[in-house]
């Protein structure tokens, strides 16, 4: 049961992830492409606990965990830039 | 052990004259002088073993694998020069105190000076061919030093690089011929090679060793055709050129001949070459010599002719003449350093040392005038004066040898060369001294002071004495340095100034005649000179080595001239040009691994990446896009490393990757945000095709890698990691245990990259640029928000939460993914959310930590673990674990891998924040004075519209 509930996961997250990588060739702001990497990184996220979880380790947990702390920064700082240019003022 | 102390001493020295300057000139000189005395005792102490014929050796194991021993040892030879070079020093630093004036840099100068004789003391003692080119190479440096003393006269500066190049150059050679030299001999040892002669000899290498030694030699002692060097070094103060120029560095290279006498003279090809340079360039030297106006040059072509003289006796390959030519170094060494003293004193109280301008000194400056005739009758070969003894022998050697079959040809060359000797030598007494007294002098010339004339005065001693009982005062010194030259062969000889009335003494008194009579004709002589082409030494030299520049640099920048592009393409073009060779010309089989089953999810991120990659080929000019695009490479690559099993790779570039794109992201705020288009389309073209190339390449080889079986180290490591390192993760094992010296190194480079980061834009931020950044205006709109509330308050948030992260990290490190490195650079990203939600200014005065100490702390702490195997007795970073029962906490485990992995954590944080502030107080210097608050808005005040972000600009910025 857990096995189809995981394939059925890795299928939207992959699709959602391709669906990102459009966004990003397209755009057309700088915004939405800094989204679209902001999005692809939480669903990175979610493919990695799903791996974690179809593998039966919490080896990637970590992984997982230090992109949720620090992913978002990325996104902050492009979003300084785009605001401001000088993101440490 | 004396030896070792007698060369290490003027080294060690060298670090006295900075100091005693402070304590005045006469501290300063007196401090030097103490040295070279003490050095000159110790030699003095080995006379006893030297005069019995022993061979005093001291042996020290330096690098024993490449054959490089600082071995020293003492015999006749090694003792003559050191004792000149020593003892002519003492003589030297009293000269100098006196002679330079108060605005010269005293200690530098004895500092120099020091330098430069414990080179040559070093060259003259040591046993090992690689120690000497060490010291040999020294004094090249070391006398540029000294004759570019005076930096503010242009001559000095371009005569001292000149002789450097020169010598330089030669010591390149000398380099590969002794190398040969020690292949041929099997060993480095110079007692070694010196019983090796007839090996050396019959060896097919014998040629080019020997020409590449000579250019060695003869760059250093000044002979045809490099002789030009050595008049520009007169540019150096005096004491200088008496030193360097008459008594040690240019007798580097007569030394070196007669060192190596025993195994490369005595045959035709040592003859041919060595006898007929010295012989026709001490001829050429004295004529040059002759019309020189300059005392010091002068000076300079006599000593070049002198060398000349000695290198044409070595030259000759027979021990008679070898005999000769060690008297000459002698006698040639005590007269000439007291010629250029006199010299140096003329200048000194005239205030010129042109002749024209001279004569007549003889009733102003007795003393003087007494110590040069005295030092000039023996450079013409007057008898009861040394010189005499050793042109006698000379013209002895040059009248018996036959040069091609014609017998008279080296004894005529001789003649002629000796009357010129006469005639110069007459001449820098006859024009300076002699004549009617003028009154046109720069100064008022009178004798110096004591110190100053003591110097050459005790130089005339020897040369009278020497003239007048010959066997008696240097008869025994001769015979062990030249019993050292010959190996052991000592001739029948007898040291005397009348050998009966012969060929030799008739062409010696016509010599000394004739010379007479050419400085009576020196203006129809002078006339002769002018009339034949001379060719300029000075010029050719320079048209050499600019034309060497400009061929350089036609090279490189045909292969890199600043384009990355070109530079990118020259260089993969060479790689594809190497795979393609070895690809074509060998037989290929696919590889027999199995390939693994590659799921759809796997597929899909690899064409994402693809997608990405392509992508950033198309905006690759938008660089703020460029940047949003290589986050989602640097996001995928994580999670490839994730998914081939590599935690730690992945958390490092998870973390990596923030810091790279803020990094990237505050530098890109003052450059443009397009690139501009700057390659045509056949550019492109080319380009594109060396890419595709390039890559089709590099995926070849790596997948021929991955479908083959191979023998990693891996499983060395993971079977060893927990019994050998006490932890479990074999990746963090490796890092701060196996290779914990790797690492050591690695986290000192990351700290004096940090730190050159630093100095680099202090050095901007207080240079011109200041004024363009104060002036620079910002390219793109501005939001009036600076610290959105929102991020203020998330990351205050988030704060605590990454340290402990950080910390977690950090301590399951050795069993588990993570470790310093990581925890490192998650407490940086923890520490740099503060500094851009609320501002660079709040935070620094927040954060009471100083990153450049964190640095210095984190090496340190990594050093100090490695040194604690010390004191268990182990070497340098041997790590130790136990395990420890605590109640609560139940089992862990202490590893002194923790304390280093605490040194790696520091100093990443320290680098990482160093870094990143630093560049960050680029954009600091653009605006006015910041506020203080953590964020702009006051959320204590109420009321519409006080200061909420304007919205409106967000959607136009784009790059």
């Amino acid at each position: 049961m857990i096995e189809i509930a995981l394939i059925i996961g890795f299928a939207c997250f992959s699709l959602a992830l391709v669906l990102n990588l459009y966004r990003l060739a397209k755009g057309p702001g700088i915004a939405d492409r800094v989204l679209a990497l902001d999005t692809m990184v939480i669903n990175g996220i979610a493919i990695l606990i799903l791996y974690g979880m179809w593998e039966g380790t919490a080896v990637y947990f970590e992984a997982a965990l230090l992109f949720a702390m620090v992913g978002f920064i990325s996104t902050v700082a492009y979003c300084k830039f785009i605001l401001r240019g000088d993101i440490i003022e | 052990m004396a030896l070792t102390l007698i060369v290490l001493l003027p080294f060690v020295g060298a670090l006295l004259p900075g100091l005693m300057i402070r304590a005045g000139r006469n501290g300063c000189a007196l401090a030097t002088g103490a040295v070279t005395l003490l050095a000159f005792v110790l030699l003095m102490s080995q006379a006893p073993a030297v005069f019995a014929g022993e061979v005093v050796h001291a042996r020290w194991e330096w690098l024993p694998a490449i054959g490089l021993d600082a071995n020293f040892f003492l015999d006749g030879l090694g003792f003559l020069f050191a004792g000149l070079i020593l003892g002519i020093g003492l003589l030297i630093i009293t000269y100098a105190r006196f002679y330079l004036s108060r605005n010269d840099p005293m200690g530098q100068f004895y500092t120099y000076l020091l330098l430069f004789q414990g080179a040559m003391v070093g060259i003259v003692l040591c046993d090992n061919i690689l120690l000497l080119l060490i010291f040999w190479e020294l004094t090249s440096l070391s006398s540029f030093l000294l004759i570019g003393y005076w930096k503010h006269l242009p001559e000095g500066r371009q005569g001292a690089r000149m002789a450097l190049a020169v010598t330089g150059m030669g010591g390149l050679a000398m380099i590969a011929g002794m190398l040969i030299l020690g292949e041929i001999a099997g060993s480095y040892d110079l007692s070694t090679i010196l019983q090796e002669g007839e090996a050396i000899r019959a060896s097919q290498w014998y040629v080019p060793a020997l020409i590449l030694i000579l250019l060695g030699c003869f760059t250093k002692s000044a002979q045809f055709p490099f002789h030009f060097w050595l008049p520009h070094a007169m540019a150096a103060p005096t004491p200088v050129s008496a030193y360097l120029h008459s008594a040690t560095m240019v007798k580097a290279g007569i030394f070196l001949m007669a060192r190596l006498w025993p195994v490369l003279a005595g045959t035709d090809w040592w003859f041919y070459i060595v006898a007929t340079t010295g012989l026709f360039t001490m001829v050429m030297a004295a004529w040059i010599a002759l019309f020189k106006d300059d005392l010091k040059g002068l000076l300079a072509f006599s000593t070049v002719s002198h060398l000349a003289l000695i290198t044409f006796l070595f030259g000759l390959g027979t021990p008679i003449a070898a005999v000769a030519g060690v008297f000459h170094i002698i006698n040639h060494a005590s007269f000439k350093a007291a010629l250029f003293m006199t010299a140096g004193i003329i200048d000194h109280e005239t205030g010129t040392r042109d002749i024209k301008k001279l004569g007549g000194l003889m009733v102003l400056m007795p003393i003087t005038m007494t110590i040069a005739t005295l030092a000039a009758l023996s450079m013409a070969g007057v008898p009861l004066l040394n010189g005499f003894l050793t042109k006698e022998m000379m013209l002895h050697e040059a009248l018996h040898t036959e040069w091609a079959g014609v017998p008279w040809l080296l004894g005529a060359a001789a003649v002629v060369g000796a009357i010129f000797s006469v005639a110069y030598s007459f001449r820098y007494i006859a024009h300076v001294f002699l004549g009617p007294k003028r009154d046109d002098y720069p100064h008022h010339p009178h004798d110096p002071p004591f110190g100053m004339y003591l110097p050459p005065l005790i130089l005339i001693v020897p040369v009278v004495l020497i003239g007048l009982f010959p066997a008696a005062v240097a008869g025994p010194l001769v015979a062990v340095a030249a019993d050292a030259v010959t190996g052991g062969n000592l001739p029948d000889y007898h040291l005397a100034i009348w050998h009966g009335f012969n060929l030799t003494l008739v062409s010696s008194l016509a010599a000394l005649a004739l010379g007479a009579f050419l400085l009576w004709r020196h203006r129809q002589a002078n006339a002769v000179r002018l009339s034949v082409p001379r060719p300029e030494a000075k010029r050719i030299f320079e048209t050499l080595v600019d034309g060497a520049a400009a061929g350089a640099r036609l090279f490189t920048d045909g292969l890199h001239n600043g384009s990355l592009r070109r530079y990118l393409a020259v260089m993969i073009g060479a790689c594809i040009l190497a795979g393609a060779t070895a690809f074509l010309n060998a037989s290929h089989a696919p590889g027999g691994r199995e390939l693994t089953h590659v799921p759809i999810i796997t597929l899909l991120a690899w064409a994402v990446l693809i997608g990405a990659c392509v992508t950033i080929v198309i905006f690759h000019r938008q660089r703020l896009l460029t940047l949003v695009i290589v986050g989602v490479v640097g996001m995928l690559v994580s999670l490839g490393f994730v998914y081939l099993s590599a935690p730690d790779l992945a958390l490092t570039q998870i973390s990596v990757e923030v810091v790279t794109v803020i990094l990237l992201l505050l530098a890109l705020n003052f450059l443009p945000k397009q690139t501009p288009r700057d390659s045509g389309t056949g550019r492109r073209l080319r380009d594109g095709l060396l890419a595709g190339l390039g890559g089709l390449g590099v995926g070849g080889i790596i997948y021929a890698v991955m479908t083959r079986d191979f023998t990693t180290i891996s499983d060395f490591h993971l079977a060893q990691s927990k019994p050998g390192g006490g932890g479990t993760n074999v990746v963090n094992v490796i890092l701060v245990d196996f290779r914990g010296f790797d690492t050591f190194g690695e986290i000192i480079v990351l700290g004096i990259a940090a730190l050159a980061i630093y100095a680099l834009l202090d050095g901007a931020l207080n240079g011109p640029a200041v004024k363009r950044l104060r002036s620079w205006v910002p390219d793109q709109e501005r939001a009036r928000d600076r610290h959105p509330m929102m991020l203020v308050v998330a990351t205050r948030v988030m704060l605590p939460l990454s340290l402990m992260v950080g910390l977690f990290i950090f301590l399951r490190g050795h069993n588990e993914p993570g470790g310093g490195f990581i925890a490192g650079l998650v407490v940086a990203i923890a520490f740099l959310m503060q500094y851009m939600a609320s501002g660079f200014g709040w935070a620094e005065r927040r954060m009471k930590i100083d990153y450049h100490l964190l640095i210095g702390w984190g090496v340190l702490a990594a050093g100090f673990t490695g040194v604690g195997a010390w004191i268990a007795g182990r070497p340098f970073l041997t790590s130790d674990f136990a395990h420890v029962h605590l109640p609560v906490f139940g089992d862990f485990e202490l590893a002194t891998a923790m304390a280093f992995d605490v040194g790696v954590f520091l100093t990443v944080v320290g680098s990482v924040m160093v870094a990143l502030a630093n560049l960050s107080r680029l954009a600091r210097v653009t605006e006015g004075p910041i506020s203080d608050d953590p964020m702009d808005v006051d959320p204590q005040r109420r009321g519409p519209g006080t200061g909420m972000p304007d919205a409106a600009h967000t959607g136009k910025a784009e790059g």
